[in-house]
């Protein structure tokens, strides 16, 4: 379990980080390391350079920018967990936090770097889709941007381009007053891959009408998926609708099977977590309304 | 490659190559065998080290990535050479430990939960604990040893950090 030899750099800027990156096809970005490093560790990834980006100031930070809050690629997991902003603002990449890996992996792994990976089964992505965020990347020939759903290709693919590095996420701030979030996933052990992950957002009138949803699914086909569930708007989502609505929207998807989990099992848990992601999204209005008013 | 690290408070430098591991470094250079090599690839958390406080695997970083913190230790949190802290003294109290292999990354984990919160519940000190595994004890006795810590703490005589419990209950009033 040691890793093969590497050289090591430490660039001073993001222009430089990518000019290293563009200049040697065997170089490798890092930041936080908590899945590059195993695999360096396994010797299933055998890069001749690291070029380490986590303390380059341009990936940094978390801020409000015209209706969206941008993350700064190296951002820790644990840190946007904690924050403030994310909390208000993207309360379902704040849900789905404490479910990536455990404390001590997200006190250094990174939001960019999750979103680099690609994991199918992962939750930063799933988040990333279901709200359709935008990838921010920097790259050699300026800087370029590429909506989440074009981002994931397939697993641990990208449509990055050789030389790129993402820069920071764009999360779309709602502007309804009412918004909840719902987050579940099932998987042989807690923090291990999910085999199914379901991400919801809602937003209601005064009345408990919807009037903006937003479904996702991870872990089911090869990247994460966002579901069409629009005929639920104008409803309050009673378990009727939001069960016809779910049941259409995942007819077709191509479920992945494997070992832990055959692709009838993922479609069938893709619809029960789907069902139970809206419920809580729905829920957790509710309880910040009753909040308020009492 | 030439780097300063500060450990348990001191600095300390020394030439490492750069696949070499914070976990491998800081047994092979500088001796501190009480972190412990498990799996060497971030599953375990044998080797937990707290980094600027927090708990990290320094399996998987690099000794070349590790300047500019401060590193705990397991020898860095008894509060005099051949004595205990209060979560030491719980894990034997308790039996919380049978070969000891987990130990001090279970110590350094619930070390930095107590650290921000005097009064965890039961599903805290599970989530603190949860990366880090244990063939012994069936982590009973675990969660026990850092429930009796806390309680001792909290009815110390000496400052301590406001609960974060307690601050959001404030917050609420």
């Amino acid at each position: 379990m040691k890793p093969a030899p590497f050289d090591y750099v430490r660039p001073g800027s993001l222009h430089e980080a990518c000019e290293l990156l563009a200049a040697d096809d065997d170089a490798r970005l890092i930041a936080g390391g908590q899945t590059l490093v195993p695999m360096l560790a396994m010797r299933l990834a055998r890069p001749a350079r690291l070029i380490d980006i986590m303390r380059l100031p341009e990936l940094a930070g978390i801020s409000e920018q015209n209706g969206a809050v941008v993350v700064g690629a190296t951002t820790r997991q644990a840190q946007a967990e904690r924050d403030p902003v994310i909390r208000a603002s993207v309360p379902l990449l704040a849900r789905a936090l404490p479910w990536v890996g455990h404390p001590p992996t997200r006190n250094r792994g990174t939001i960019g770097g999750s979103i680099a990976n690609a994991d199918p089964s992962a939750e930063i992505p799933l988040v990333a889709v279901t709200l359709g965020a935008e990838i921010i990347l920097a790259g050699t020939d300026g800087p370029a941007s590429i909506a989440a759903d074009d981002f994931f290709v397939g697993p641990m693919v990208t449509s990055i381009a050789s030389g790129q590095c993402v820069r920071a996420i764009r999360f779309p701030v709602w502007p309804h007053r009412r918004v909840g979030v719902g987050f579940f996933e099932i998987s042989a052990r807690r923090s291990d891959f999910a085999f199914v992950a379901a991400a919801a957002q809602v937003a209601l009138d005064e009345e408990g009408r919807c009037l903006d949803i937003a479904l996702g699914l991870g872990g089911v086909a090869e990247r994460p998926l966002r579901l069409n569930v629009s005929s639920l708007a104008g409803t309050r989502l009673e378990a009727a609708s939001v069960s016809d609505a779910v049941h259409a929207a995942s007819v077709g998807i191509e479920a992945m099977s494997d070992l832990h989990a055959s692709a009838a099992y993922r479609r069938r848990v893709a619809v029960t977590l789907c069902i139970r992601a809206i419920d809580q999204a729905r829920e957790s209005v509710a309880a910040k309304l009753s909040k308020a008013e009492r | 490659m030439k780097v300063e690290l500060r450990i348990n408070g001191q600095n300390r430098a020394a030439e490492f190559e750069p696949r070499k591991t914070l976990l491998d470094a800081l047994r092979e250079n500088f001796l501190l065998n009480g972190t412990h090599a498990g799996c060497e690839h971030g599953v375990c958390g044998a080797c937990t080290v707290l980094l600027d406080g927090e708990p990290v695997r320094s399996c998987l970083m690099f000794a070349v990535q590790a300047d500019g913190y401060e590193i705990t230790t397991i020898e860095g949190v008894a509060p005099a050479p051949g004595e205990l802290n209060v979560l030491q003294d719980a894990f034997c109290e308790t039996h919380g430990l049978q070969c000891g292999y987990c130990t001090s990354g279970m110590i350094l984990a619930a070390h930095a939960l107590l650290q921000r919160n005097i009064a965890p519940t039961r599903e805290e000190i599970v989530e603190a604990i949860s990366g880090n595994i244990c063939r012994c004890t069936g982590y009973g006795q675990i969660v026990e040893a850092v429930q009796f810590a806390a309680d001792r703490l909290r009815k110390a005589n000496t400052p301590r950090p406001v609960a974060l419990s307690d601050a959001s209950a404030v917050e609420a009033k």
